[in-house]
């Protein structure tokens, strides 16, 4: 298949890594990736902050970047900015009384997954050991990210996905459903209640043991990571894909180094 | 704009429903308080359990859902019809309909219809819609005194409080307050009550026992209303419900406009989804349907006040509509995460939680009080939406009114604000991708600033102030990935590994 | 000058302007039981315990002993007026029987001072354990099922239906109605459950069957 991949604004910026362990992954399955350069971001920034307007700027973009390209299927390594593409794009489109972005919008949407819906519903993939060749022999933990979870009903796509990496020790999260408290401009407009949420989730994260957290949502785990380590906690996180593209031949390497000591 | 332009003016939503404190300020001393937030914690999370247990036994949950928010829909879209089928049907069987424009009327209809009895007390059965107008404040001004008569009213009554919770009004009360508050204000109290919950259950049905068997007036509220027979139901707990609607002579019943269901068969549904949603129990205790008048059995002087204030207002936005559809359930705000740690009092409303941060605003307007602080109390988590028995997008709504209140202050100010300037700047960022890939040219700065252990540890401004609050930032990486894609990978059509970091990568995030 | 009503109706239209149409309805949830007269009464019996009533199961020549052993030792009972021998036998003619009836009802205080009530019913739903009253001449007014504090409730299997769709279809809801399921309670402390604060403290029901 021609994959064209979302890498989303944050991964593209700040977690490059997960983007390239992304292409990685679907090239070993052989798959051809392209990179539609016109691509920023999907604008959940602005819509869910009320910016309805720039918002429109932004979906205009993302919609034309990718009609721009020929693919078959597009991926993005986050739940959040797959639901946003699906279901808030068309939305914002009719808000703002532009019908033709509107069902522009909507096909592209039709076509966009997040990662482990595309492994697992359209290519197959159930055993990441045999199939992907992911070895990853850590302890694990993961955080279901809401929007994945409540909007695209991931379900267990990504924790089963997770179980079959051989090597990798899985312990089940306490309250594992509960937000983590990012929620985008929710972390700075109200920090008080999103630094309380946070407590508690990586809190939680530190119970189980594990040396690692794990999620589908860059956004996520760029909060959850800060704050494990602003509470010097000794756990870390890493995208799933990340894990997903760790073979016994190219193992991704924890530096434990870098760690604050507790 | 999605509010529909109407032909005469804004109806003045008034009483109980403003937040006078900006949400995040307000939580912000509410987190603080150690007590409440174990009481939440744990009421919550019980609730939360009981309600997912009752909810899982049923095989048709969804369906009900279903049913539940078409039923909503279609009594909003056909409202008038309704509420004049309800009039008749209820006046047919010698009720009498009030309509009251909004908190003030309705507080003089009900103190007028008190007085015509010649009473200066009246009993009440909790209702969050009297609570709304702040009608026991009002009566107390006219000389009348109105007296709660469900359990944990009577606590918030007694304790000189503020409900905090739809359902459980007293739940940031334990038992050892509310004992305190028993013995210091109950005038017939045993002075060695202890705090058992049943023997505090069994001080207040002492203490209101001879009140309902001596009670002229009553006042209630109604869960439901049925267009289709002009039925009135109350659904309780405890049985002052039951005191309060058989007992006295005259009943006084305030509902608000959007309480109808249409047909009688419609209950079917809904009393599947009420009590299980609410209290997480198949079903409550007691429920009182009543009809006008019942010949030689209850209240003879049958009274509704129909209450608008700022239902019309809600109605009137296309896109925040639906947020009428409520049933006063409180699901949404037992699986809510900012309410479970910032409490109902935090949103300065009768209505907190997920559904008072849309129905608020709705009612009075964004531009009111602080009501256009409450659509940013949330994470958008979506538990919310998942639990409301009438499907209501509350998300959605949120995002809605978010849009609404940046509106707003944009008409308010020309200046504009710290959120303002950063959501330009994005925009311009996310418009184009070689926007993007200029903007991450200023990344190494951000290794710079992360220093040795690649961390930073304090960002600039009010607002990227609030994330290093109590997060740390990770340093940025060397090079952006659409950097990567266009220097290093090697376009292949096939598989393989690519490039010269074949032999393994440092990762993690630090 | 326009009325509150006039008003409030003008401005509900106006909302409405942008002409909103009513959906189709899905009634996909479940409207008619699978248990049959047993399975509904195994089930009944099972949320009465579950939220401590008192059940028995009688034939229909019990039900005057049964209800007659719950009233031992109470100093009074009221029923009303269309409860007669075939439920009450012998207890029709109790000198501690009061009977609640037109030109003949009971004041507040009579009530509170009357230990116990006997009532039939309309229709129970079995999935939830609720007793629906009617104020039909064999259950009375509301109130004396509410201020005496123990009542004895006769349930004939026959009444029987397991989900509430099936109910509703057998009520006429502008009569009067009680829905009862359970004694009372509140979780509004701490969200314990307590039992028993205001109406009858004491609920025993009587399910009358001919297995």
């Amino acid at each position: 298949m021609r994959i064209a991949l979302f890498a989303t604004c944050i991964v593209d910026a700040m977690y490059p890594d997960t983007a390239i362990a992304t292409v990685k992954i679907l090239e070993r399955l052989g798959h051809q990736v392209i990179f539609p350069p016109g691509q920023a971001c999907c604008g959940q920034m602005h819509m869910n902050s009320g910016y309805l307007e720039q918002a429109h700027t932004v979906v205009s973009n993302h919609v034309r970047a990718f009609e721009e390209q020929d693919w078959d299927v597009a991926v993005a390594p986050s739940g959040s900015c797959v639901a946003s593409v699906k279901d808030q794009h068309p939305l914002v489109a009719t808000r703002c009384g532009d019908d033709s972005l509107a069902s522009r919008a909507t096909a592209v949407g039709q076509r966009t997954y997040e990662l482990s819906q595309l492994l697992t519903d359209v290519l197959g993939v159930t055993d990441a050991a045999a199939q992907l060749g992911s070895y990853f022999p850590h302890e694990v933990t993961y955080h279901p990210s809401c929007h994945g979870m409540r909007l695209l009903g991931l379900g267990t796509r990504q924790s089963d996905l997770l179980r079959s990496v051989e090597g990798l020790s899985y312990r089940e999260l306490p309250d594992a459903e509960s937000c983590c408290g990012f929620g985008g401009t929710f972390s700075m407009k109200v920090p008080d209640v999103s630094g309380a949420m946070l407590e508690d989730k990586a809190r939680n994260i530190d119970s189980t043991g594990a040396e690692l957290c794990t999620g589908g949502d860059a956004s996520c785990l760029l909060h959850i990571g800060g704050g494990l380590s602003r509470l010097k906690l000794g756990a870390r996180t890493v995208h799933l894909a990340e894990i997903l593209a760790s073979t016994r031949e190219e193992p991704l390497v924890i530096n434990h180094e870098k760690e604050a000591t507790r | 704009m999605s509010t529909v332009n109407l032909g005469m003016p804004r109806v003045r939503a008034e009483g109980n429903l403003f937040e006078e404190t900006p949400f995040a300020d307000y939580a912000r001393e509410e987190l603080k308080n150690t007590q409440l937030r174990a009481n939440l914690a744990h009421a919550t999370h019980s609730i939360r359990d009981k309600r997912l247990r009752v909810v899982s036994e049923l095989p048709d949950w969804e369906q009900l859902r279903d049913a539940g928010s078409a039923v909503k829909e279609s009594v909003m879209a056909d409202l008038p019809a309704l509420l004049e089928e309800f009039e008749a049907n209820f006046t047919a069987r010698g009720g009498v309909i009030h309509w009251a424009r909004d908190a003030d009327e309705a507080n003089r209809i009900v103190t007028d219809l008190i007085r015509e009895q010649g009473a200066d007390e009246v009993v009440k059965v909790k209702s969050m819609a009297t609570q709304e107008i702040g009608l026991n404040e009002h009566l107390a001004e006219q000389g009348i005194s109105a007296f709660e008569t469900d359990l944990a009213e009577l606590i918030v009554q007694l304790g000189h409080d503020t409900p905090s919770h739809i359902l459980v009004p007293a739940i940031h009360k334990n038992r050892e307050e509310i004992r305190d508050i028993f013995l210091k204000e109950m005038g017939d109290v045993d002075p060695n009550l202890d705090s058992e919950p049943a023997h505090l259950a069994e001080a207040a049905r002492k203490h209101l026992r001879a009140k309902f068997l001596s009670a002229k007036v009553a006042i209630s509220g109604a869960n439901f209303g049925i267009a289709e027979t002009g039925t009135l139901a109350v659904v309780e707990s405890e049985g002052n419900g039951r005191m309060c609607l058989t007992l006295p002579e005259t009943l006084i019943t305030v509902m608000g406009i959007e309480k109808l269901l249409p047909k009688a068969s419609d209950l079917e549904a809904f009393m599947q989804l009420l009590p299980r949603s609410s209290t997480g129990e198949r079903m409550n205790p007691y429920t009182s349907m009543w009809t006008g008048a019942a010949h030689d059995d209850g209240p003879q002087n049958v009274h509704l006040v129909l209450l608008d204030n700022g239902r019309t207002n809600a109605l009137a936005d296309v896109h925040g509509r639906s947020a009428l559809h409520c049933i006063r359930c409180s699901a949404c705000m037992n699986v809510c995460p900012v309410y479970e740690r910032a409490g109902g009092h935090a949103y300065g409303s009768t209505y907190p939680g997920p559904i008072g941060a849309i129905l608020s605003p709705l009612l009075t307007g964004v531009d009111k009080a602080e009501n256009g602080t409450l659509p940013y109390a949330s994470s958008l988590c979506g538990a919310c939406y998942v639990a409301c028995p009438v499907k209501i997008n509350i998300p959605e709504i949120l995002v809605h009114l978010r849009g609404e209140d940046v509106e707003a202050r944009r008409k308010r100010s020309k200046r504009p604000t710290e959120m303002d300037l950063v959501m330009k700047g994005a925009e311009w960022a996310f418009s184009k991708g070689s926007h993007l890939g200029l903007a991450e040219k200023g990344l190494p700065l951000g290794r710079v600033a992360a220093g040795r252990d690649g961390k930073i540890k304090k960002l600039p401004g009010h607002l990227l102030g609030g994330w290093t609050q109590f997060r740390d930032v990770p340093a940025p990486p060397k090079r952006s990935f659409r950097d990567w894609w266009a220097k290093e990978h090697k376009d292949s059509s096939g598989p393989g590994p690519s490039g010269p970091d074949a032999a393994g990568q440092e990762g993690g995030q630090a | 000058m326009s009325t509150a009503r006039e008003e409030i109706l003008g401005r509900i239209r106006d909302a409405l302007a942008d002409a909103p149409v009513a959906p189709e309805v899905p009634r996909e949830y479940r409207r008619a039981g699978t248990l049959d007269e047993a399975g509904r009464v195994e089930q009944l019996v099972d949320r009465l315990e579950d939220y401590k009533a008192g059940v028995q199961v009688v034939t229909a020549d019990r039900v005057p002993a049964a209800i007659a052993a719950h009233l031992r030792g109470a100093e009074s009972f009221v029923t009303p007026e269309g409860l007669g021998a075939e439920w009450l036998g012998e207890l029709e003619q109790d000198e501690r029987r009061r009977v609640d009836k037109p030109g003949q009802r009971l004041s507040v205080t009579e009530l509170d001072a009357t230990s116990a009530v006997v009532t039939a019913s309309k229709v129970t739903v079995s999935e939830s354990g609720t007793i629906i009253l009617d104020a039909s001449p064999d259950q009375g007014r509301r109130a004396i099922t509410l201020v005496p504090d123990h009542h004895v409730c006769i349930v004939p299997a026959s009444t029987v239906v397991q989900l509430l769709p099936e109910a509703m279809e057998r009520l006429d809801i502008t009569h009067p109605l009680t829905w009862i399921s359970g004694p009372s309670a509140t979780s509004d402390i701490e969200l314990e459950r307590v039992e028993g604060v205001h109406g009858p403290r004491t609920l025993d029901v009587l399910i009358v069957s001919d297995r």
